[in-house]
């Protein structure tokens, strides 16, 4: 590619925080309930009510703070954006401005095989609007505040990604980090992880920004990828024909495939941002932090290291059962339950079992073989009870059904035949029955021995151990 | 009976001399001879007689508390489950409250008898109670003059003996002012003393609920059960709360009052003054010793204070949309056209500017040189007036430059009205107490004597004003027509 043109993005996102209550009311976060089932007085605005924040949504962002290696404010407000919206009760959001929890951090990402540093400015705490219903109303609207005052972290990046792929690679970082931390569940369906993208371009070289547009709730990695695309291409047109690109904020429409404009700068809101009078500023202490540290879960550059290192994988068996907490603590299990070379269980792991979870579109927190009959299974590889080939042939029975390991290969007669008499029969009557090839072999053709292992194994439904069969035809064809 | 103390009041109740369901009835029918003065916007007659019979068993049983069965009200800014919570505006004129505020459950629990919802100024903007919806209160004392405000109704009710006490709120001398006026005692505690959980926010930086009543003793009693720590409310302080009514006779030798010479200058009528002159002699004569100090920020208080209550109150009252509860413009025909028509017809005047004001300072451009800028001078008075506690127990001084002014007489001109609040704003600029006690009157008119004391230190203020009450009896004086 050969572009004059650079392009600067910068991510907004949006988590949202998985606390059983919302951030500043006792109401539940649960999501799908019947319409305004989950709005208390606090969330509707009634007269007289007030906020009172939620400790674990600040726990949750000092959690984030520390992952990203950034500094956490010792003082932080909240302050109210004010502008009025149907499904926005009281008018205002309550929000951080100018002083929030969490300040500059980083997180690494990894794009063809490089790895880029992109800085993160600020994240901080706010709460989320309701929903405004356009359908089945008869042109009415209809408004529902279950959502109202859920807990959300703002992640604000620094204009440092140059490409969607990269944008797309720190969105993806981003949501495995939330997820390994515990702090958001990572749903983009039911919006709890979502981004504005601002997007400018300029000429190589040149060191001002052009004028970005924002382009606003995407909900898919596809669609950023799909959105920032559009957007490059829709600027770069736009100057190329000799038109300005207007600072403004867009919709990204995946039906249609292009970003439209929803209101230029001229029309953006002042939002009167000012400390909001009812609650107090949040006061995090060395003790506070320490408490949080101790608590900090193995974040996933770690412990991709540590697997690594520890259990001797490759990078790409590494990253992939690092790619969720969830994934690498069942790995770890199977190595602690199977008593196997940690290899064997990677393999089997990102092999056999992601290749089921992908193809029936599960998780692994819902695969159906437990790390245990995953392990089970193992054990009798690594002691040669089956052969790799009739393992796979066990895995499925395991998939389907809910025996053990043991319970399968006893049921099904599985077990690898090391009964030396037994074998030596057999290859006594394939030799005798394929003397043409035992008198090539002798001639010196070392061919024909495969043909000679394959015919026992055959015979034997695969329950030889195969070591045993090779020792023996050996002997015997000499 | 309309002239007995809580203390009076709870003993007959105990030795049988009257029920409650005696007592409220004779209140309730005060209260239908007095509707001239338009104390009320609700009457409660049915709950209250509820109230009453279930303080009656209360009694009976031995397990009531010195609130059981006492006939009180509530200023319509406290909500108040199933019963209309209109804060004086046609906005929430057809607002029933869902819930109640924590101060409420707090005089429930007390086995308090609710009267009703008492008259005030919307929103409680406004030191006049002329910006009600529901029509200006008289003064019981001069019958075509005003009560002041916000809490009016309060202040009219109590010296008309329309109930035995009364809640109020003070933002910028809510309180203070309509007690001065209406020749009562009033008293705005610390901020964060008083949870404001269900109190209709106007300014939260500022608003405080606090005791109505006519004298010291009772206030002490009202406190005690308003007071406390709520977890529903961030801002309410979590210390522990001092017996009220413990210290009221301890005795005043040595004290030492700080008069500030800013608020005796320009500005304060002669016979206020004088009448206040007279009051701080009777404490000299207590064995108090008077300091003059200076306070040279006080005078910006006004100013500070129309920047920061309006900005606050521009945010608090967003919520007022026409959209989920209160006025909804008829037949809207899109969005803005039910936000601008709800709320263009649903507030009055005076709420309208203040909304506009802090609009304005909070905007892009101007933040830096209004809101900052007042929060600046806030704390510059909040040092003044450490300084002066420093050195001085008490400060005291005027509630009010005059004395209860006519009906109609201010109300068109917004600058002269804010000044009647000159020397209450700067206390909820710095959050102190402070308290109006009866001092006398002015051309038959009653004059409050202000007394400001350090953070949390209710109860001196208490023991201040009760010792000023067992030498005078201005506090008992009741106005001609409501004996």
């Amino acid at each position: 590619m050969n572009s004059p043109w650079e392009t600067v993005i910068g991510l907004e996102i949006h988590a949202q925080l998985a606390t059983k209550s919302k951030i500043f009311s006792g109401a539940s976060t649960a999501y799908g309930a019947e319409p305004n089932t989950q709005a208390c007085a606090v969330d509707l605005g009634l007269p007289g009510v007030l906020p009172v924040l939620n400790e674990e949504a600040v726990r949750m962002a000092v959690i984030f703070g520390m992952a990203i290696e950034a500094h956490i404010a010792p003082y932080s407000v909240f302050a109210r954006k004010n502008y009025f919206y149907p499904d926005l009760p009281k008018g205002y959001q309550i929000s951080q401005m100018e002083l929030p929890i969490v300040g500059i951090g980083h997180l690494d990402i990894d794009v063809d095989g490089v790895t880029k540093r992109i800085g993160i400015t600020r994240a901080h705490l706010e709460e989320d609007a309701g929903k405004s219903l356009h359908e089945n109303f008869h042109g009415l609207t209809g408004i529902d505040l279950n959502r109202a005052g859920t807990p959300l972290l703002e992640i604000v990046s620094e204009p440092e990604m140059s490409s969607a792929k990269e944008a797309v690679a720190y969105m993806r970082k981003m949501h495995e980090l939330v997820r390994y931390l515990g702090i958001c569940d990572g749903n983009m369906q039911e919006g709890s992880f979502r981004c504005d993208a601002n997007v400018s371009v300029r000429p190589k070289g040149q060191k001002e920004f052009g004028t970005r547009a924002e382009i606003k709730n995407i909900n898919s990695f596809k669609f950023v990828e799909k959105a920032i695309n559009h957007e490059v291409e829709r600027q770069i047109e736009l100057i190329e024909s000799g038109g300005r690109v207007v600072q403004e904020t867009r919709l990204y429409d995946s039906v249609k495939d292009e970003t439209r404009s929803m209101r230029s700068k001229e029309e953006a809101n002042d939002y009167r941002y000012f400390p909001d009078p009812d609650l107090l500023p949040v006061l995090i202490d060395e003790d506070f932090k320490a408490l949080i540290k101790a608590r900090l879960p193995e974040l996933p550059q770690a412990k991709k290291q540590r697997f690594k290192e520890q259990y001797e994988l490759d990078d790409e068996n590494a990253t992939l059962l690092t790619s969720s907490r969830a994934l690498a603590d069942y790995f770890e299990l199977v190595v602690k339950e199977a008593a196997s070379p940690a290899k064997i269980c990677a393999n089997w792991v990102t092999g056999e079992l992601l290749a089921a979870l992908n193809k029936a579109g599960l998780e692994i927190t819902d695969s159906p073989v437990s790390h245990e009959r995953l392990a089970g299974l193992l054990k009798r590889i690594s002691d040669d009870t089956i052969s790799g080939k009739i393992a796979k042939q066990v895995f499925e029975a395991l998939w389907l059904g809910t025996a053990t390991a043991d319970e399968i290969i006893e049921d099904q007669g599985l077990k690898q035949i090391t009964d030396t008499g037994a074998i030596e029969a057999i290859i006594d009557r394939i030799m005798a029955d394929n003397m043409g090839q035992v008198e090539q072999y002798r001639s010196g053709k070392d061919k024909v021995f495969g043909f000679f292992v394959g015919q026992v194994m055959k015979e034997m439904q695969g329950k030889a151990n195969p070591g045993e069969v090779n020792k023996m035809l050996k002997a015997k064809l000499k | 009976m309309y002239n007995k103390s809580i203390a009076e009041l709870a003993k007959g109740l105990r030795s049988g001399q009257f029920s409650s369901v005696e007592l409220t009835t004779a209140f309730l029918d005060r209260i239908k001879q007095h509707t001239a003065l338009n104390a009320y916007i609700t009457v409660t007659e049915d709950l209250a007689l509820q109230a009453a019979k279930a303080a009656d068993i209360r009694l009976t049983k031995g397990d009531a508390e010195l609130l059981t069965g006492i006939p009180m009200a509530q200023k319509d800014i406290f909500c108040t489950e199933g019963v209309k919570t209109s804060c004086g505006s046609k906005m929430l004129d057809n607002f029933i409250a869902p819930y109640n505020a924590t101060v409420v459950d707090k005089f429930n629990s007390a086995g308090a008898v609710m009267l009703g919802k008492l008259n005030m100024d919307e929103f409680a903007m406004g030191s006049s109670n002329e910006t009600s919806y529901y029509g200006p209160v008289k003064n019981p004392w001069a019958i075509n003059n005003v009560p002041g405000g916000s809490s009016g109704g309060s202040a009219a009710a109590i010296a008309a003996r329309l109930a035995v006490c009364a809640t109020g709120t003070d933002t910028g001398g809510s309180i203070r002012q309509p007690a001065a006026l209406c020749g009562i005692t009033g008293l705005k505690p610390t901020y964060g003393r008083v949870s404001r959980y269900g109190m209709i926010a106007y300014a939260s930086s500022l608003d405080q609920g606090g005791p109505m009543t006519r004298s010291a003793e009772d206030a002490a009693i009202m406190l005690q059960t308003m007071a406390g720590f709520d977890p529903k409310d961030s801002t309410s302080v979590d210390l522990p709360i001092p017996d009220y009514s413990a210290g009221l006779n301890n005795s005043l030798e040595g004290l030492k009052i700080g008069l500030p010479k800013e608020f005796f200058g320009e500005g304060l009528n002669a016979d206020v003054a004088a009448t206040l002159e007279a009051a701080i002699n009777e404490y000299l004569k207590l064995g108090a010793k008077i300091t003059e100090i200076s306070m040279p920020s006080l005078k910006l208080a006004i100013p500070a204070y129309y920047v920061i209550a309006p900005a606050e109150c521009s945010a608090n009252l967003s919520r007022f949309d026409g959209v989920r509860f209160g006025y909804r413009c008829e037949n809207p025909v899109d969005l803005a056209d039910l936000y601008t028509r709800s709320r263009g017809e649903g507030f009055g005047k005076e709420v309208k500017r203040r909304i506009l004001m802090g609009t304005y300072a909070l905007s892009a451009g101007y933040y830096d040189a209004y809101y900052i800028k007042a929060q600046k001078i806030r704390r510059l008075i909040s040092d003044d007036f450490n300084n002066a506690l420093a050195e001085v127990d008490v400060i005291m001084g005027p509630v009010t430059p005059s004395t209860a002014f006519g009906i109609g007489e201010k109300i068109g001109n917004p600058i002269e009205m804010y000044l009647s609040d000159i020397y209450t704003i700067a206390i909820n600029l710095a959050g102190l107490p402070a308290m109006s006690v009866p001092a006398g009157f002015a051309k038959a008119l009653p004059v409050g004597l202000q007394i400001i004391g350090n953070y949390f230190s209710e109860d001196k203020l208490l023991n201040i004003a009760h010792q000023y009450q067992q030498v005078t009896d201005w506090h008992t004086q009741t106005p001609k027509g409501f004996e």
